[in-house]
């Protein structure tokens, strides 16, 4: 440090050193590093409980430096049910994509949702499978090309994207949902408020808590990580848009 | 003017992907394309040392967390 000068912002000390193996510019890196602020601003690293998903984000036990928990493919809402009921005073969260979430793990997500588990989802939505290289998730864009739909997604064929949290706010005892995105300085600013205040109200068990992160895949996009957040204004928030979608302060 | 604050870049963390660069309001960042780091990769360095206004936003940004932000203490 230059003489002179204080230090005010620095990487989390809740997120590991290890090098995390996410492609350049991939929100996923900056949502563990937003998470893992969130935790060390709190002071909950010790009571802290996250369950990793299958998915790019699979290796998240790697980078977070609190207690994690593997689930089997689209199962990491139950597996963070059990988790949370066995202990109520414990911040429990999971960490999934959208394949885990919305394609195989859809029946888990929505009954967890529907009981009220008082636990936080946090869902990167990138509008595609990113580990096995780029093939159409349920989330895609009508007419995207991907790998498995070359000539771009045909909704007649395989029916329009998911809009997760327009469903989860449908249940009563879902208490917050809120999109948010990391394409900006000031939407990742946001994205860490969301995140924290996920947080609180499932300390105030106030029930279910559900953060969706629109996010960008340049490498399965195929394009640089500054295209692809041309892509994700000009194509992603028309269709997917940002916003608090349920409030229990509003109730 | 003096400068407000600087940033340190852990070149091995970053990745070269261009954000923090489009996102300095000052433009103080740019990326050394005639260098890289062990692993291939180009990284941004601080091109511009006089007009850091410590505003954080590279920092917020940065995917792989490679930035510290120091600032003027007053």
């Amino acid at each position: 440090m230059k003489e002179g000068y204080k230090l005010i912002y620095q990487k989390p000390k809740t997120l590991r050193k290890k090098r995390m193996h996410y492609c350049p510019g991939c929100f996923h890196a900056t949502t563990h590093k937003l998470t893992m602020e969130v935790v060390e601003e709190l002071g909950i690293q010790e009571k802290t409980i996250g369950v990793c998903p299958v998915g790019c984000s699979v290796f998240a036990y790697d980078y977070m430096d609190v207690d994690m928990q593997e689930a089997a493919h689209g199962r990491a809402a139950a597996v963070a049910t059990g988790i949370k009921r066995m202990h109520p005073d414990k911040i429990v969260f999971s960490y999934q994509g959208d394949g885990d979430l919305a394609a195989i793990g859809t029946a888990e997500t929505i009954h967890a949702c529907n009981r009220g588990e008082n636990f936080t989802f946090i869902f990167i939505n990138n509008g595609i499978y990113g580990m096995t290289g780029g093939q159409m998730a349920p989330t895609t864009l009508e007419g995207q090309k991907t790998t498995t739909s070359p000539y771009g997604r045909d909704p007649k064929k395989v029916g329009l994207p998911l809009k997760m949290c327009e469903i989860v706010s449908q249940f009563d005892a879902v208490a917050y949902v809120e999109r948010v995105s990391c394409n900006t300085p000031a939407n990742a600013r946001k994205a860490k408020r969301a995140i924290k205040k996920a947080f609180e109200y499932q300390i105030q068990g106030l029930g279910t808590t559900f953060i969706e992160v629109a996010s960008n895949c340049p490498s399965g996009w195929k394009c640089t990580p500054e295209e692809s957040l041309e892509w994700l204004k000009e194509k992603v928030f028309p269709y997917y848009p940002l916003g608090i979608f349920k409030n229990p302060e509003e109730k | 003017m003096p400068a407000k604050g600087y940033v340190e870049i852990f070149v091995e963390g970053c990745k070269g992907c261009n954000l923090c660069v489009i996102n300095c309001p000052t433009d103080c960042l740019a990326l050394k394309t005639s260098e890289t780091n062990s692993y291939g990769l180009h990284y941004a360095y601080m091109r511009d040392e006089d007009n850091c206004i410590a505003c954080q936003n590279c920092a917020v940004i940065c995917p792989d967390a490679a930035i510290t932000v120091y600032k003027k203490a007053s």
